[in-house]
């Protein structure tokens, strides 16, 4: 008996319809976040994660009825991120369905928003996302990135994980900037650090490429869950291939 | 199936996903109301709960639907609490410096211990989230085709333990035995959420809208 390892797909949507690609065998519609998110579900997904990569504001609408349809359809656990900046928005993302919000950059420039909307919402539906890259000084040290990993902030990824997790995040989202695209693995040194650094669950996000690779985010990486989406996107394994794998791996999973 | 469900609005949590589950569940009639009327009428009442429980109490007494699902109880409406609904059930809980909760299940709702560890001594993350198995420790309408030990989603700081309540029904494991499902004559509370559990919450769901309320 114990919490299983949780597989979370991840949809990058703009604009309504998922992009860097699905290839689902006989999907009607490859960018149909609502239908792939279904899938997934039928799939035996743990949770979906849905980012907003929308750049203007205008769009927004789309995204939040984009969440109504999916809630009501899909019966698992759906986090939404993307775009986050006040406590109105999470309102709003939670009323349309979201069972979770990522916050990222937003939580930088106003690490406040982190405490309020978990005191307000709970810290359960509070997620922090964490977009880090290691600085290659030979100190080991990691930073967070904003702008897809282009601007650096100076923060250190470790002592940041802590502050989030003090002001009332109810997860992490760490993804590796270095590694995101790569199919070389997630970086297991910095995942590792941050879960033996906090208390709230983690998870582990950017570079998956192979099922062994989940297996080492659990058990090198320490991460109580796995962000992943070209794997499961393009058809390289389904969800139940996965599971699978980690189960004769000895990991929990839910079946 | 033609019940008609109520479920309570006060302002908290997610009541669009329950009001998807019921429906997928086979409900014909889904009614989201703090409404004393519409709330009484229903054939079910469903009493949803996320967030912090002292807003959750307190948003629910101001509405008066503390009054309202008082009554539904007495006349024997079958009710499920989920979550926050559940422990806002119980008689005090620990979470917001300490909340009087509406005391219709003995129990004290308390934290998860920090720093928090398996009997392994390896840490255990809080919130408990994701999916535990969940063993069905008496037996009860509302488990009817569900599996011993099957997966529901959990995601709490706060729990009641298992031994401290004679109402348990199912318990999860970790660190610590904690309740996962109470019932008490015509009500059913869980501490997961049926509506985020996939295939077994959906069960569940259906199982509470054919229910009358006996054991």
């Amino acid at each position: 008996m114990s919490l299983a390892k949780r597989i979370i797909p991840c949809l990058d949507v703009d604009q309504g319809r998922v992009v860097k690609g699905v290839n689902f065998v006989g999907i009607r519609d490859a960018g149909d976040p609502v239908e792939i998110a279904r899938r997934y579900n039928d799939a035996g997904a743990d949770e979906i994660t849905f980012l907003d990569i929308t750049a203007s504001h205008e769009q927004r609408d789309t995204t939040y009825r984009t969440v109504e349809q999916i809630a009501s359809q899909v019966f698992i656990p759906l986090t939404v991120g993307g775009g986050v900046r006040a406590v109105s928005d999470i309102r709003r993302l939670l009323n349309a369905g979201a069972d979770k919000v990522s916050i990222n950059t937003a939580a930088i420039f106003n690490p406040d928003l982190v405490r309020e909307s978990a005191d307000r919402f709970g810290s359960q539906c509070i997620v922090v996302a964490m977009d880090v890259k290691s600085l290659n000084d030979g100190t080991g040290r990691y930073e967070l990135f904003t702008h897809g990993g282009r601007k650096e902030t100076g923060i250190e990824a470790i002592a940041w994980a802590k502050k989030m997790a003090a002001l009332g995040a109810g997860e992490i989202l760490l993804t590796s900037m270095d590694r995101d695209g790569t199919k070389d693995g997630y970086d297991l040194s910095i995942t590792r650090a941050i879960s033996d650094a906090v208390d709230i669950p983690v998870i582990a996000s950017g570079g998956v490429g192979t099922l062994d690779h989940l297996v080492d985010g659990f058990i090198k990486g320490g991460a109580d869950a796995v962000l992943a989406a070209s794997i499961f996107h393009f058809g390289t394994y389904t969800v139940a291939e996965a599971k699978d794998y980690l189960a004769q791996s000895g990991i929990a999973v839910r079946h | 199936m033609t019940r008609t469900v109520a479920v309570i609005d006060y302002g908290m949590g997610n009541l669009h996903s329950v009001e998807s589950a019921v429906r997928q569940a086979g409900a014909t009639a889904v009614t989201v109301t703090s409404d004393r009327d519409a709330i009484l009428a229903a054939d079910s009442i469903i009493f949803p709960g996320v967030g912090a429980i002292r807003d959750c109490i307190d948003e629910f007494r101001r509405l008066g639907c503390d009054e309202t699902l008082r009554l539904a109880i007495s006349r024997g409406t079958p009710v499920l609490a989920i979550c926050v609904g559940m422990q806002s059930l119980m008689t005090h809980s620990e979470e917001n410096d300490g909340v009087d909760c509406l005391d219709w299940v003995d129990g004290l709702v308390t934290r998860f211990p920090m720093p928090h560890c398996d009997t392994d001594g390896k840490k255990l993350k809080v919130p408990h989230m994701g999916w535990n198995q969940v063993v069905q420790t008496q037996s009860h309408p509302l488990w009817d085709g569900i599996a011993d030990a099957a997966y529901f989603y959990f995601v709490h700081s706060y729990y009641l333990p298992a031994s401290d309540s004679g109402a348990v029904v199912g318990t999860f494991d970790y660190g610590v035995q904690g309740s996962a499902a109470v019932a008490k004559n015509n009500v059913f509370a869980t501490q997961f959420h049926p509506e985020k559990s996939h295939d077994n919450g959906i069960k569940l769901l259906s199982n509470f809208l054919t229910w009358d309320g006996t054991c």
